[in-house]
């Protein structure tokens, strides 16, 4: 059997394997006559998919969460790779930052959100600001830890030639930095949704976290269902977008060949 | 105490030492070099021998402007060392390449970063690039490269600013044995192409007879140049000199010379 055959039946069975997984959902359901409001069946919970995208409801509120992610995203990043930069180089600036860094790294940010709410109201600004506040601090840490990781003779040979801290900055840190950087910044999406949607439980007028919650109201168990397939494949494309830059900015670093792989692997398994 | 040694008076020196020392964490502190004194001329190759942790690297980093002497002076072309110049080029016992620069962007740091302009220096890496066998790797990253190859690139690197000195230090120690000596064989022909003056740290007696003018030999607590030898073996060399009775001769008084310190248990 040669290898891309293989790869094919690889395929198969993990497509059997869903299938059956599935069936054996929907049979349990129906033969243990488990209330639909408990656990609904994957085929009330398709129908119910199929009813939201086709009527276009979905469609807005994915595009208002999707909008609030990458906004808080852009915004969280964009604040945490300046902070990251100055704490980096400038020991006041992290004597002085660093009880706050601290005691923020420690508290689950999601807390604040219902704060958040009452700050910013029930528009799309509290969503952004929650979701950037979460996207801040994984970016933040691994800038700073990143800027730090030159090695020693790497910083020896650039003093060796007169460099002065700018260059070794831009032509040594800032590069050196860019593996940590970017695995940061993967972890940043994925939080700026977890953050946009948390925000929306807590209180909004759209979105898909809304959605679940309204739903969660009127007792629609199969609805709620429905929205977790969309927002799984909304993670895997907002991840995608991280991982294609990320491929593109370090095809000089070896090891991102291996992580490569196997994000590849893991997006087959998931869609 | 010191033995007199033969040295070799060129009519321009362009390194001077003369009773360098550095003391590492203050007055109490440990004494990495006692009084050091030596010179190179110009165009001369110097090889330092010494054991490790004799003080050979902290010698190489003060002459490299990279750390301060706590006594003494060092000179490079009558001008004193009190900080990193741009008319030394280093190369260190690791590569020290970027990975994210081609091979033809690393040996271009330095232009890059004393901004002498790509366009001028991109011939002379071209040339300087051929001169170590490297042509057709302009493009490739280093981790395409095998460790002599990369060692290589990082020779090119340091010259590629034409300094006046060239500070090498240990650098084929992390190459197998006979990687090492094809690199001996291959410096020797880049030195006696460009005759730069080098200082070449190592702690291979054999190594330093193959390659230089002279020897000095360095022993440990604390670090102190003992006996200088002038190696008189006619040049190129091959790598079967080492078979030679004159140079197992020069070899047996290092190492004698290093016993002598206390360089070897």
């Amino acid at each position: 059997m040669t290898r891309a055959t293989g790869g094919v039946v690889n395929f198969m069975l993990r497509l059997v394997l869903v299938a059956a997984t599935l069936a054996v959902w929907e049979a349990l359901v129906r033969l243990a006559e488990v209330p639909a409001f408990i656990l609904p069946t994957p085929s009330s919970i398709f129908t119910a998919l199929y009813r939201g995208i086709a009527s276009t409801l979905y469609l807005n509120h994915i595009g208002i969460t999707l909008a609030e992610t990458l906004i808080g995203f852009v915004v969280g990043t964009v604040l945490a790779f300046a902070l990251g930069i100055a704490v980096a180089l400038s020991r006041p600036v992290e004597y002085f930052l660093y009880p706050f860094i601290v005691m923020f790294q420690a508290m689950p940010k999601v807390a604040l959100a219902p704060l958040i709410i009452v700050w910013f109201g029930l528009g799309l600004t509290s969503k952004v600001v929650n979701a950037a506040l979460v996207a801040f601090f994984p970016l933040m840490v691994n800038t700073i830890v990143g800027l730090r990781s030159a090695e020693e003779e790497k910083v020896d040979l650039m003093r060796s030639l007169a460099a002065n801290r700018w260059q070794v900055f831009w032509m040594l840190r800032l590069p050196n930095a860019m593996p940590y950087i970017f695995a940061g910044l993967e972890i940043a999406m994925i939080f700026a949704l977890i953050g946009a949607i948390v925000a929306e439980f807590v209180g909004a007028q759209s979105g898909l976290g809304m959605l679940i919650q309204s739903m969660n109201f009127t007792m629609d168990v199969a609805g709620q269902f429905s929205v977790l397939p969309i927002l799984s494949v909304l993670g895997l494309i907002l991840n995608g977008m991280v991982n294609g830059v990320r491929r593109r900015v370090l095809f000089w670093d070896p090891s991102q060949k291996v992580d490569a792989v196997a994000s590849a692997q893991k997006k087959g398994g998931t869609l | 105490m010191r033995a007199v040694a033969p040295s070799i008076e060129l009519a321009r020196n362009v390194i001077a030492v003369r009773a360098l020392s550095k003391r590492y964490g203050g007055l109490d502190g440990i004494e990495a070099l006692h009084e050091v004194d030596f010179s190179v001329g110009e165009g001369e190759f110097l090889a330092i021998v010494g054991p490790s942790g004799c003080g050979k690297s902290t010698l190489l980093k003060i002459l490299a402007g990279l750390i301060p002497a706590t006594g003494g002076t060092a000179l490079l072309n009558d001008v004193a060392i009190e900080g990193p110049r741009r008319d030394i080029g280093v190369v260190f016992q690791s590569p020290v390449l970027f990975p994210w620069r081609s091979v033809l962007g690393n040996v271009l740091l330095p232009a890059d970063v004393q901004r002498l302009g790509r366009a001028r220096m991109t011939q002379r890496a071209m040339e300087l690039l051929a001169l170590v066998g490297l042509s057709g790797f302009e493009h490739s990253y280093p981790w395409q490269l095998s460790g002599g190859m990369q060692q290589r690139v990082s020779l090119v690197r340091a010259l590629i600013h034409d300094p006046a000195l060239l500070l090498m230090d240990e650098p084929f120690g992390a190459l197998d044995a006979l990687t090492r000596e094809a690199m001996n064989v291959e410096l020797q022909r880049i030195w006696l192409e460009r005759r730069k003056t080098v200082v070449f740290i190592t702690h291979s007696t054999g190594e330093a007879v193959f390659l230089a003018d002279r020897v000095a030999v360095m022993t440990p607590r604390p670090g102190r140049i003992g006996d200088l030898f002038a190696v008189d073996l006619p040049r190129p060399r091959a790598l079967d000199v080492m078979t030679h009775e004159k140079f197992g001769g020069y070899v047996r008084r290092i190492r004698a010379a290093l016993n002598a310190g206390g360089g070897l248990e």
